[in-house]
């Protein structure tokens, strides 16, 4: 018999950005709010501290930074034709774990998409045609100008570090000439760029284009944001991605909203806790709250007015499929939605090997870079070349940790002392140059659960079918020659093309950008939840997260993410707590 | 309310960082309910790194990991290699610790051989991979060249080591392909890894390449517009330069 | 008790005039009036009596007592300040509770351990502890026993303590220096009386008396070095402007330092809910203490401020700035500091040993912390660190030993 705990108005599964983010929105607005957090609770100074937080080896290699796959990870293929495997250890992306989540080890860059990235379906397909079969992009549901005064607060609350491009439909010199209009300039001015920096951003307008600095949640200045709490200046000490930061000077959970939280008495948090499952009134109209167990191994249920999905897109995913919520996305009918349109990133990249030239890519930070624009999004004219989206191309410094990164030039070998020679050599003196490209959705790139495998409660885990599509091989073979030609002018003595080739694989690293699963759209037949973010099948349950996004746009998600997380809280402050229900009609 | 609030502010600064538990008994650690941040002195997660007794090599396969490690980081005239830095030191803590157990990984069956994208995918973790693919190595050289891996010449052994990476030599029990590219890997690291992990000795391979080690401050530097940046190599444990000679 | 500027004839004026007051008759019929509440709220938190008064380790109620309170002399307990009548303050009567902060004494007339300050609170008023005693009453009893204190004989018997006051205790009532501005007596009070800083802030002799010429020039308590706040020439915050102080005591944050510890509980809990005039009045007055000339130091061996340097910037520069300057209102700027270059360097120590948080306040509410140093560093490394901060500036303050490090790593894993 499962204990049942006292009700609470609500309850957060995770407790990363959007738990945090809906955690305050929600106890401002006087509910009372219990999140759910599977891991640890974690603190600057207990766990991410200036005297032990570089340390390569523990925090990226041995994963202490992230979810230990021995207690929960996905399996994968590339398509149905296979038959999925387990992620036994962690490559390609780093889920977040305990307090903070991937809020924590994240490196910062903060975009907003683009007015069109809102409706890829609807504005490409009235610029160039209709879109190929298979092709399952769709509009969000919410535009860009709605999302507009969201973006703003949570740059604030960040304390984004930019340069405006287009402020009120005015562009503005030095910023991003392409992105939407904002209703203000960024809350902190730019970081400070380094010399590889300097010589892409000479390089790129050498070409005609336009480079902005990449806005930055690494403080480039002391600051204090709209609830009071303070973050200190960066300090560029390149460990920062993948890495918790140990003074204060990156946006996190824990820097920019947590100890305002923890003052609130409809406040609390119960971290070692895994929701097992959402569990659903007896007549099938509500969520009534949920199930889970802590490391006593008890179940307990706790019931709840509203829940709100903040476990990160694959979790969010899975939680509803075992718990039988929404239909199922099934990809041979095409029919059903949860899981459907998974989305990832094409990434791809030139390395600069300079002769004389020191990058010294250890002074750096998580998000300090020069990029362009002229290649995202619908940004460039596309027509006759069979692809929509684009990608961003810039040139970060934001580390030299020997054990990650060692570049060696064209044709040397991968060990030996040729090998460690030229690792020698070019330590110090190289920088990349790289595209972060758009993945559209295609009805053969979905999650589901896995028919084998379970985690330690023996529930099925989440199963990825995978891989790249064709406007993915069009829009990389189309971007990475220019990133190649910018590498090219930046003075270095060679430049090694690391291009997108054969199948998507699982193990090297490439982005913590996994969208989709539980997409936003207008209608039930689509999309798991609406415009607000609010299931279609259960008035009460909200989801956060990149899950919403129907495909992936050309720039890092957590922008975006945020600004969604902060409509939809709105939302249930402002629409949903006045008049419980759906708020939209199907 | 205000007196309310001000007794949970001084609640959280006056005793310690541990969690309430509930008059519900629940066994969840709770945060929360304007307790504040919870904080008390000493409180922290300094590394763990095992000590030195850790061990799970054979002398025999230690001999055969030290042999291998130094034919992929050798030592020569361009500076240190594996040797100096004691990688096989490294990775008889690593196998003997959690990572050799493969106790953070996702281990359970059934195991099946995979795609090349589908990662690591054999039933033994590391450290039973490594004690596999050494018996067969050793098995192997002893047929073919009359000596353990370790007796070779370094020619042969760079031989035997193509091999085992383009697939020309297999194992029966484990696969060699997957054997070497997790030893490479694990060497790298043991190279490269804080001197407090057994490997890179006196911080011998980040002097040998240049990185200045665990910095958090480079402020002062960032302006250094492609030039050299010089600064004694530290880690975590610190330098030579903080104690007086 | 203090080093005060003024004569014995105002001394003897006030008293009596102090008499006159007492002799006009009770206060105000209207005991629980809410402007009397209101006023005696005020100076309970300007005295800070919830601090003592309150078992917050055991989630005691507040002015319930209860609190352990270590002295040098061993462990008391504070009692129960509630109306309640068996445990608390119910049966007490104005008269009693003014003999109280006035003289310490209970209301069966024994003495009062001065670890209740009554030292100070005497210069506060009759019409000052009626108010108080207004408060109190007006709180919801609490029944909750006091627990015996722990101290050896013969002080468990509160007979000693009439020995020590006769030494040590002088009954004064507060008066006005004419020549100083009504704000600078104000801060006067407020830092002699309820706020009673040097409770803290001025050394003590062997007896836990203060020692007059070291008011306010910095004393130890728990093995915490409280440091000098002369704020005049000389002083240990000469360099503060008023406006440092006003800041540092209202919003918990400041250019120079922020409060850390036990100075983190005063501010949380009386300081930052003070009047904004009252700060600057407190903040007038202690910018007006000048201080001797400090004995000067020579400057430390040239080997351990090498050594001391590259320590301090390969573990400290991340927050503190490699020269020193810190993140004013985050990481406290170091070269100037008065907790860094205090004669004795016991916080120093600790916090490098132990790690230190920033006070969350209504007006700050991050709580930036300091991690502990103390499984990192060895004894010989952390004195070297503070043996160059405390030689490499303007001011020096003397070196700092190993074995000064390693008693306080003892007594600290003693207290863990």
């Amino acid at each position: 018999m499962t204990r049942e705990l006292p009700g609470v108005d609500v309850v957060l599964v995770g407790f990363g950005w959007t738990g945090a983010i809906f955690a305050e929105k929600l106890t401002a607005a006087g509910l009372d709010v219990l999140a759910l957090e599977r891991g640890p609770w974690r603190d600057t100074a207990k766990d991410f501290a200036t005297t032990f937080a570089q340390d390569e080896l523990r925090y990226y290699w041995r994963h202490g930074m992230f979810q230990e796959t021995s207690q929960s990870t996905l399996t994968f293929r590339n398509n149905s034709a296979q038959t999925a495997l387990p992620m036994r250890h962690w490559g390609s992306f780093l889920p977040g774990n305990g307090v903070g989540g991937a809020g924590v080890h994240w490196n910062g860059q903060t975009y907003r998409f683009l007015p069109s990235d809102f409706v890829a379906r609807s504005h490409n397909e009235e610029r160039y045609g209709r879109l190929p079969e298979g092709m399952t992009v769709q509009d969000y549901g919410v535009t860009y100008e709605e999302l507009e005064p969201h973006f703003d607060y949570f740059e604030k609350i960040c304390g984004i570090c930019g340069k405006a491009g287009n402020l009120g439909g005015s562009t503005v010199e030095g910023g991003n000439p392409f992105e939407g209009p904002r209703s203000d300039e960024y809350p902190n001015p730019p970081m400070q760029m380094t010399f590889s920096q300097d010589r892409f951003a000479a390089a790129a307008r050498e070409l005609g284009l336009s480079p902005f600095p990449v806005p930055s949640a690494n403080m480039s200045r002391a600051y204090v944001n709209p609830l009071g709490l303070q973050l200190a200046p960066c300090t560029y000490c390149g460990f920062c991605e993948k890495y918790g930061c140990g003074n204060y000077s990156k946006s996190s959970p824990q820097t920019t909203i947590i100890p305002v939280l923890m003052q609130r008495e409809n406040f609390s948090l119960r971290t070692e806790t895994e929701v097992l499952s959402i569990e659903t009134a007896a007549d099938g109209s509500r969520a009534s709250g949920v199930t889970y167990v802590d490391t006593s191994g008890e179940t307990v249920f706790q019931p709840a007015e509203i829940v709100v999905m903040c476990a990160y897109p694959l979790e969010n995913t899975r939680l509803m499929l075992l718990s039988g919520i929404g239909t199922p996305y099934d990809p041979r009918s095409g029919e059903g939605v949860v899981g459907k349109n998974y989305c990832y990133q094409v990434m791809s990249s030139a390395t600069v090997f300079f002769e004389k030239e020191f990058t010294n890519g250890f002074v750096g930070a998580g998000a300090l870079g020069m990029t362009i624009d002229d290649y995202n999004g619908d940004n460039f004219d596309h027509s006759g070349l069979g692809f929509i989206g684009g990608g961003y191309i810039a040139c970060h410094t934001t580390n030299a940790r020997p054990i990650e990164s060692h570049p060696v030039p064209e044709g040397v070998p991968g060990w030996g002392s040729e090998w460690k020679r030229a690792m020698r050599e070019n330590f110090l003196k190289t920088t990349t140059v790289g595209v972060h490209g758009a993945s559209m959705a295609h009805r053969s790139n979905y999650l589901d659960l896995d028919p084998t495998y379970t985690d330690a409660h023996g529930r099925p885990l989440l199963r990825m079918t995978y891989d790249f599509t064709l406007n993915d091989r069009r829009l990389t073979d189309h971007i990475t020659p220019i990133a190649e030609e910018i590498a090219r002018g930046m003075g270095g003595r060679e430049v090694k093309v690391n291009a997108l080739n054969g199948s998507y694989d699982s193990t090297p690293y490439q982005t913590t950008h996994n969208t989709g699963g539980t997409i936003m759209g207008s209608s039930p037949a689509d999309s798991v939840v609406n415009r607000y973010c609010q299931s279609w099948d259960l008035p009460n349950l909200f989801v956060a997260g990149a899950g919403l996004f129907p495909q992936n746009a050309g720039y890092n998600p957590t922008g975006t993410v945020g600004a969604l997380a902060y409509w939809a809280a709105e939302a249930i402050t402002e629409q949903y707590m006045r008049q419980p229900g759906p708020l939209v009609q199907a | 309310m205000a007196d309310l609030t001000r007794r949970r502010i001084v609640q959280s600064m006056l005793f310690g960082g541990t969690a309430l538990v509930l008059p519900s008994s629940l066994i969840a650690a709770e945060y929360g309910r304007g307790e504040g941040m919870p904080w008390s002195p000493f409180k922290g997660e300094p590394p763990y790194h095992g000590t030195h007794a850790d061990s799970f090599f054979t002398p025999a396969e230690r001999e055969a990991v030290a042999a291998i490690c130094a034919r992929l980081i050798p030592s020569d005239d361009d500076g240190p290699g594996a040797t100096e830095a004691d990688v096989v030191t490294f990775l008889d803590r690593q196998m003997a610790g959690f990572y050799g157990r493969g106790q953070h990984w996702y281990m359970r069956g059934p195991f099946a051989e995979g795609t090349a994208t589908q990662g690591y995918q054999s039933r033994f973790p590391p450290a039973m991979l490594y004690r596999n693919a050494l018996a067969e190595l050793d098995a192997y050289c002893r047929t073919r060249h009359d000596a353990v891996f370790a007796g070779l010449t370094e020619e042969l052994q760079d031989e035997v080591l193509t091999g085992l990476d383009e697939e020309t030599i297999t194992f029966e029990s484990v696969s060699a392909k997957t054997f070497f590219g997790l030893i490479l890997k694990n060497t790298i690291e043991g190279f490269f890894a804080d001197p407090i992990y057994g490997g890179n000795r006196d911080m011998v391979a980040w002097r040998y390449i240049g990185f200045p080690g665990t910095r958090y401050d480079y402020r002062d530097f960032v302006g250094h517009d492609g030039a050299p940046i010089q600064l004694a190599t530290v880690s975590l444990t610190g330098r030579p330069g903080w104690s007086a000679p | 008790m203090s080093s005060r500027p003024a004569s014995r004839l105002a001394l003897a004026i006030a008293a009596g005039l102090g008499a006159l007051a007492a002799a006009t008759g009770p206060a105000p019929a209207q005991e629980l009036a809410h402007s009397q509440v209101e006023r005696g709220r005020y100076l309970a938190i300007a005295g800070d009596c919830e601090a003592c008064h309150t078992d917050f380790e055991n989630g005691g109620a507040p002015f319930a007592g209860g609190r352990a309170l270590s002295t040098p002399f061993g462990t008391i307990y504070s009692p129960n300040l509630t109306p309640d009548d068996e445990t608390g303050l119910g049966r007490w009567t104005r008269e009693e509770f003014h003999r109280a902060l006035d003289e310490g004494r209970d209301d069966e007339g024994r003495h009062l351990y001065p670890a209740m300050p009554y030292p100070y609170y005497t210069l506060m008023s009759r019409q000052d502890t009626d108010a108080i005693f207004a408060y109190l009453r007006s709180l919801e009893p609490v029944p909750a026993e006091t627990p015996e204190n722990d101290l050896p004989f013969p002080l468990n018997s509160r007979r000693t303590v009439a020995g020590w006051k006769l030494l040590y205790f002088e009954n004064e009532t507060f008066y006005s220096v004419p020549d100083q501005s009504e704000e600078w007596n104000r801060g006067r009070f407020l830092v002699d009386g309820p706020l009673h800083c040097g409770g803290c802030h001025t050394g003590k002799n062997w007896l836990g008396a203060d020692i007059d010429d070291e008011y306010l020039r910095g004393g130890l308590l728990e093995n915490w070095f409280a440091p000098n706040i002369r704020g005049g020439e000389n002083g240990g915050i000469a360099h503060w402007e008023v406006e440092d102080i006003v800041e540092f005591l209202g919003t918990g944050r400041g250019r120079h330092t922020v409060p850390m510890q036990r100075m983190g509980e005063v501010v949380a809990i009386s300081t930052q809910n003070l009047r904004e005039e009252d700060l600057r009045a407190v903040a007038v007055y202690l910018k007006s203490l000048d201080d001797a000339v400090r004995e000067e130091h020579d400057a430390p061996e040239a080997a351990r401020l090498e050594t001391g340097a590259g320590l301090y910037f390969d573990n400290c520069a991340a927050c503190h700035a490699a020269d020193r300057s810190g993140v004013p209102y985050f990481f406290a700027p170091l070269d100037r500091s008065n907790k860094v270059l205090a004669e004795d360097p016991a916080s120093a120590i600790r916090i490098i040993l132990g790690g230190a948080r920033t006070q969350p306040t209504e007006a700050a509410p991050s709580m930036l912390a300091m991690p502990p140093f103390a499984w990192k560093l060895s004894d010989a490394q952390i004195a070297d660190l503070l043996t160059y901060l405390r030689g490499s500036g303007d001011r020096r303050a003397a070196p700092v030993s190993a074995a000064q490090v390693a008693e306080m790593r003892e007594y600290l894993a003693q207290e863990h």
